[in-house]
């Protein structure tokens, strides 16, 4: 294997769903329009875009456990093999571990210390202890069962079991909010440390400022799509060094920034525009903004799909 | 005309207290935060000063008047998550006029969409549910606007233009506006004074 060859190489994924509107009038809705991503062992990819943009369902999508009315096309390599859903279901848990985003992924009928010791090799006892400690769970917490613990608690349930597994690949989705603020930190901290190790990690998110610290790379995700991929140097000052005039807007109107809103907002899926998803919004765009979809590029170290980023 | 609460203690059962004897003033106008890690009662004191809880010790007034337990609220609250906040078998349009009739100047501030008015709220985005729940809040009727982590789970750009269109109307209206998250930049950014809890 190569040395930078990287775990994970998601090109051109469409996810769409097909639904009923009125009696057997069925509907295909588009969520996640060509988006390509890929990760290199050793680094953390932060995806970042706004709760119910369709982020979660790029982590299904990866793990094959996308709900039965959902078409997807395009490819995904593991390891620069074909990603098939056989492979899904055997590499699921062993070599990719998921943090959902929602506690209720929990067995309600399984104690939590058995749970997070299902991903361990070995089913090691001591292992599943110096996780809890680490994260500030009781002993006695391991012989409870999920509805008997607090949102925060089985939140940090669900980091555990993805800590201690020794997969090569943590896909974790929004693991942080309703935590302290320190256990965020050691959350993020322990990301960290796992992908130096040697291990891949992508943290999806809709906190940018949370993962400035943590993250290599960056990836703008924005109505279903990846906009913009940058190396986290380039999200400072003003934006300048971004490529994406999405993501220049996003960090611009961070609060510790310049708080300025660009008008318009996110199209739902079902009504994408025709070009550029961003176009409507977009002080830059020119016709061939609005006639066809810029493909994704190479710029500076980055990626963007953009006709006009320099 | 200050919305206030005086020696304000509160736990739910007989789990410890939550509130002891909390005391705040926040007048018309004005812009202010309210911090703290979780769990050390941002949420409840919300709930409290709007209503939803009653408070073993203290009193809530609005005006030197006990807030009414009938018909329109002055104090609205805005909760985190918007997807809770309105009832999952009524359509938007029904939503939105639950508590007063928006006008389209209003719509169109928030960029509500006439076509999400037939949606059910699964079929809309936390942003595009979220902006809902702000002009549902926002009748003439309101003295007092309380945000509980409102764009807690929105992005940045979502978060700049909810707030926005909430502080320019705040002040034309002269509203007192209760800002509550942990986000110490968004506070530092929109409030003229800060209650650490």
């Amino acid at each position: 294997m190569a040395l930078n060859q990287s775990v994970l190489s998601v090109n051109e994924l469409t996810v769409s769903f097909r639904q009923y509107t009125r009696g057997l009038r069925q509907i295909e809705l588009t969520v996640i329009t060509g988006l390509s991503a890929e990760i290199q062992p050793g680094k953390i990819l932060a995806v970042i875009g706004s709760s119910g943009s369709g982020k979660s369902l790029l982590a299904h999508a990866i793990l094959g456990i996308l709900p039965s009315n959902a078409r997807v096309t395009g490819t995904m390599a593991y390891d620069g093999e074909e990603l098939t859903a056989e492979r899904q279901v055997k590499l699921r848990g062993r070599e990719i571990a998921f943090i959902p985003q929602s506690v209720n992924y929990l067995d309600p009928l399984m104690k939590v210390g058995a749970q997070v010791r299902a991903s361990i090799k070995d089913n090691k006892k001591e292992v599943q202890r110096d996780i809890f400690a680490r994260y500030h769970l009781d002993s006695q917490v391991e012989n409870l069962y999920p509805f008997q613990l607090s949102g925060g608690m089985a939140r940090r349930v669900l980091v555990s079991g993805a800590m201690v597994s020794d997969a090569r690949l943590i896909i974790a989705d929004e693991p942080t909010p309703g935590l302290h603020p320190e256990i965020v930190e050691e959350a993020l901290t322990h990301l960290r440390q796992l992908a130096d190790e040697g291990r891949a990690v992508m943290l999806i998110t809709h906190d940018v400022g949370a993962v400035l610290n943590v993250a290599d790379y960056i990836a703008v995700f924005y109505a279903g799509t990846t906009v913009e991929t940058a190396p986290v140097k380039d999200f400072a000052g003003k934006g300048e060094a971004l490529r994406h005039p999405y993501s220049k807007a996003l960090w611009k109107a961070l609060p510790q920034n310049d708080f300025i809103p660009v008008s318009g907002f996110q199209p739902s899926p079902g009504d994408l525009p025709l070009g550029c998803l961003f176009s409507p919004r977009c002080p830059m765009a020119s016709r061939e903004c609005f006639e066809s979809r810029p493909l994704e590029r190479e710029l500076r170290g980055g990626k963007v799909r953009c006709y006009h980023a320099t | 005309m200050p919305l206030e609460a005086k020696g304000i203690s509160f736990r739910y059962g007989n789990c410890p207290w939550i509130l002891k004897d909390f005391s705040l003033t926040v007048n018309r106008g004005e812009v202010v935060g309210i911090s703290g890690h979780s769990g050390c009662g941002k949420s409840t004191l919300a709930r409290i000063l709007s209503g939803y809880e009653e408070p073993q010790l203290g009193t809530v007034t609005l005006d030197g008047k006990p807030l009414p337990r009938h018909g329109y609220n002055p104090v609205q609250l805005i909760l985190q998550h918007p997807e809770k906040a309105v009832n999952p078998r009524w359509r938007m349009d029904k939503t939105i006029n639950e508590g007063w009739v928006p006008d389209q100047e209003m719509l169109d501030a928030f960029g509500i969409n006439d076509n999400w008015l037939k949606r059910w709220p699964n079929e809309l985005s936390a942003g595009e549910l979220q902006r809902f729940c702000v002009v549902r809040a926002l009748s003439s009727q309101t003295s007092v606007l309380i945000a509980d982590e409102m764009t807690t789970m929105l992005d940045a750009l979502i978060q700049a233009q909810i707030w926005h269109v909430v502080t320019e109307i705040a002040k034309k209206r002269n509203l007192a506006l209760i800002v509550i998250s942990h986000e110490k930049h968004l506070i530092k950014r929109l409030c003229q004074r800060v209650i650490e809890m």
